[in-house]
């Protein structure tokens, strides 16, 4: 009799301890700074669900592209939540791999561009957590120096004549930096998006490899040409970072780049010409394209999951407008994950941000379901979102960057791109 | 005059070997300094080495957005449990291989015959998983086929004359590691293995991914051959006839391990464990593929900082000086016992 007190007590905990049985989500991230601000104000999150406890597996992008695609193709369950790109997220949701997203907070409002790269079949399996779009960076100071006006929407030829009037290599000054270290998602990022500019595309309607037309061979020998003549020493070796460096440290003119970049090169603290930098759209050569591109970093959930539903809550808190208004209120509005909601861009306060305006002018100029001047039967602008094309993406950057090095032509790059292209697409079955 | 050459040649060395040193410890040095400066500051070319301010902020940072310290017991555990047991492996092993070397292979088989017994036995069981859909429910028929594959590469081990058991296990390593890391994936991961559910027994329990056992098992796996050719090596001077004479004095088997050859083994066995020491501390391929939090090492901790976009320099450089610096302090305070370990054998 003296152990039924026990027992009730017992019984009791284990009822307790049912009604708050702790779920914990294991999500795999990306180690850039939205992502890593995200993870210091989790206690908003975890405050409102006290049931659920946030594990974080931090990586670089590579690492971590290698890690999720092994475990969510082996079905191994080891994350909840996964950070993805705009690539991915078709691929694997036309597979079966990750969980429609229902439950976000006002879909409605997330920028069509995004949400239709997102999406495979009409249906959402990503929710965007930041989206960047690329635009030209420039010094106002050396572009007024050279007797020029950067007009809102510049051309190719503007932007070649400008570099060229813009360099001063005695004094360090390179008109123009661009991407040339190899990989798909380094230098052909943005000679992907330049490419669309110029009338060229990846694959025709046949998935046949176009290297060998004309809008490829221009887009090409533009790009070394302005290179040569006004880009900086060893540019085969610079990535995103090398020239992010080089710009704030006022060695160049012009940098095309990521829309990421803008807080970087204003931020007095880390800038030298913080006071100098202008924005403006990416070029385009009047066929109807600008050389930019579109990505997104998104939350979604893979199919071998076992928590999906603790991991929607999650990623409906992280990708909402609440969210948005909590970066503002603690770090700022200029910290607020950029490119994915409208809802953003018709704040005034996110407004008065310097780059904000051009971001989502880049990002409505891109769309991933018809980024080139004729018909292709793939989505994606700087990408191919088929499993066969980090392959080929990572080959043709190396010629292309071998090319810039000088160790061959560009009719042999080309000559060369078009060759294994068309060997990996035939193996792959695209071309009977 | 020979005294001046002699002299000219000693400084002329000594100059070629300081500039080789200094060269070689530049990319540390290089990290050591950006460690301390701004992130713009470490991306600056040219380098400003002693005029930038230097600043601790990178290791605040470090330390703020990571669990510095579970990855350094992460790293220590999986180091002493995978030497301990390389080297409970490893001395019997190099003893029998130095003291009762094999001359001539014991098997009269050739080795296509070998070869093709091997590939029958994996033909056979490919074929069962086959027709199976590479499901096996079974615990008779998942253990029957495991053993299928099992014993007659092990009988063709056990089987080999010493030079050839000490080239095979020389052999493990000369495969690159990406080669296997599929099938490891899927032995380490409970949904990959086929012979998952044998109905007594539910391997899927026995889960490896990001367990501390798979890591200390691997490392173990992964250093096994080094250890045991290094241990043969020392093993290999030390006279036989020491040996004997214990057995004549009627010293058992334990005996003669214990309190003969291992004192006398004692300096290239801590050379041995050093170096594998150092090796499984900065082992990265593995980890970063196998490990997610729970037993992340320091390799996986450095890789947090890393990022194709954005400026991580300066952050990165703390984060590897952070892991590195245990390393350091025991490579400084063992050099002595490495390099008699690496050099062994080199001048007799």
């Amino acid at each position: 009799m003296k152990l039924a007190p026990l027992f009730l007590g017992a019984f009791a905990a284990m009822l307790a301890s049912s009604v708050y049985a702790e779920t914990t989500l294991t999500i795999a991230t990306v180690n850039n700074g939205d992502m890593i601000r995200m993870q210091k104000l989790t206690d908003d999150f975890t405050a409102s669900n006290p049931d659920i406890k946030l594990d974080w597996v931090t990586l670089e992008e590579n690492d971590l592209r290698q890690k999720v695609t092994k475990d969510i193709s082996t079905k191994g369950g080891q994350y909840d939540v996964l950070t993805i790109g705009m690539y991915e997220t078709p691929i694997w949701g036309a597979k079966g791999w990750l969980v429609e997203l229902t439950g976000l907070d006002d879909p409605a409002d997330i920028l069509p561009a995004v949400s239709g790269g997102l999406s495979a079949n009409g249906k959402l399996y990503a929710a965007p957590f930041y989206g960047e779009s690329s635009f030209v960076m420039y010094r106002k100071d050396l572009m007024a120096k050279a007797g020029l006006e950067m007009p809102d929407a510049p051309t190719w030829d503007f932007i070649l004549d400008a570099a060229k009037k813009m360099t001063d290599r005695p004094n360090g000054v390179n008109g123009i930096c661009l991407r040339g270290k190899a990989g798909w998602g380094e230098n052909m990022a943005f000679i992907g998006s330049m490419a669309n500019s110029f009338g060229a595309r990846w694959f025709d309607e046949n998935w046949k490899p176009q290297f060998d037309t004309a809008e490829w061979k221009d887009t090409l020998t533009t790009y070394l040409s302005i290179m040569k003549d006004a880009g900086p020493e060893g540019a085969s070796g610079n990535g995103f970072s090398e020239n992010l460096a080089l710009f704030q440290s006022g060695k160049c003119g012009m940098w095309a780049d990521a829309t990421a970049a803008g807080s970087f090169v204003i931020d007095p603290k880390a800038s030298q010409v913080a006071e100098h930098v202008g924005f403006t759209l990416a070029p385009d050569k009047g066929l109807g394209k600008r050389a930019n591109w579109l990505w997104a970093w998104a939350l979604a959930i893979p199919a071998g999951s076992q928590k999906v539903d603790a991991a929607q809550k999650f990623i409906s808190w992280a990708t909402s407008k609440h969210y948005a208004d909590l970066v503002a209120s603690k770090e700022g509005w200029a910290n607020v994950p950029p490119g994915t909601r409208t809802s953003l861009y018709n704040n005034p306060e996110y407004l008065k941000v310097p780059f904000a305006k051009m971001t989502l002018e880049s990002m409505n100029a891109a769309d991933p379901t018809k980024p080139t001047v004729q018909p292709v039967p793939y989505t994606g602008v700087q990408f191919v979102a088929i499993p066969e094309f980090q392959g080929i993406g990572t080959k043709v950057g190396e010629l292309f960057s071998a090319a810039l090095a000088g160790q061959m032509s560009a009719d042999d790059a080309l000559a060369q791109a078009q060759q294994y292209t068309t060997d990996v697409m035939t193996k792959a079955g695209y071309i009977k | 005059m020979a005294r001046a050459q002699s002299n000219r040649r000693i400084a002329v060395m000594t100059i070629i070997g300081w500039t080789i040193g200094i060269l070689m410890f530049f990319p540390i040095f290089w990290t050591a300094v950006a460690a301390f400066k701004t992130e713009s500051d470490a991306y600056t070319l040219p380098q400003n080495f002693l005029t930038t301010p230097w600043t601790l902020e990178n290791f605040a940072i470090v330390q703020e957005r990571s669990d510095y310290v579970r990855y350094v017991v992460n790293t220590t555990l999986i180091v002493v449990l995978s030497t301990a047991l390389a080297l409970a492996l490893a001395v019997p092993a190099a003893w029998s291989l130095a003291f009762t070397p094999v001359e001539k292979p014991t098997s009269r088989l050739s080795g296509r015959a070998w070869l093709a017994i091997m590939l029958g036995a994996s033909g056979a069981c490919f074929i069962v998983l086959y027709v199976n859909g590479w499901k096996v429910s079974n615990f008779f028929v998942g253990f029957g086929l495991l053993m299928l594959v099992v014993i007659p590469a092990t009988i063709w081990v056990w089987t080999r004359n010493t030079p050839g058991t000490l080239l095979w296990m020389l052999s493990t390593k000369m495969m690159p590691p990406a080669g296997a890391l599929i099938p490891i994936y899927l032995i380490f991961n409970r949904n990959g293995l086929v012979f998952a559910d044998w109905g007594i027994v539910d391997l899927r329990e026995f889960n490896l991914m990001d367990s501390l056992w798979g890591m200390v098992l691997l490392m173990t796996l992964l250093n096994l051959p080094i250890f045991i050719w290094m241990l043969f090596s020392y093993f290999k001077e030390i006279p036989v006839a020491i040996l004997e004479a214990a057995r004549m004095d009627g010293a058992s088997l334990w005996n003669e391990l214990f309190r003969v050859l291992m004192p006398m083994a004692l300096p290239g066995i801590v050379s041995t464990c050093l170096l594998n020491i150092i090796l499984t501390w900065n082992e990265a391929f593995w980890s970063l593929n196998l490990t997610n939090k729970n037993a992340a090492p320091l390799s996986f901790f450095i890789s947090e900082y890393s990022s194709p976009e954005g400026q991580f320099w300066a952050k990165l450089s703390a984060a590897s000086i952070m892991a590195i610096t245990p390393i350091l302090v025991i490579g400084w305070f063992s050099q002595r016992q490495l390099v008699r370990g690496l050099t062994f054998g080199a001048v007799k």
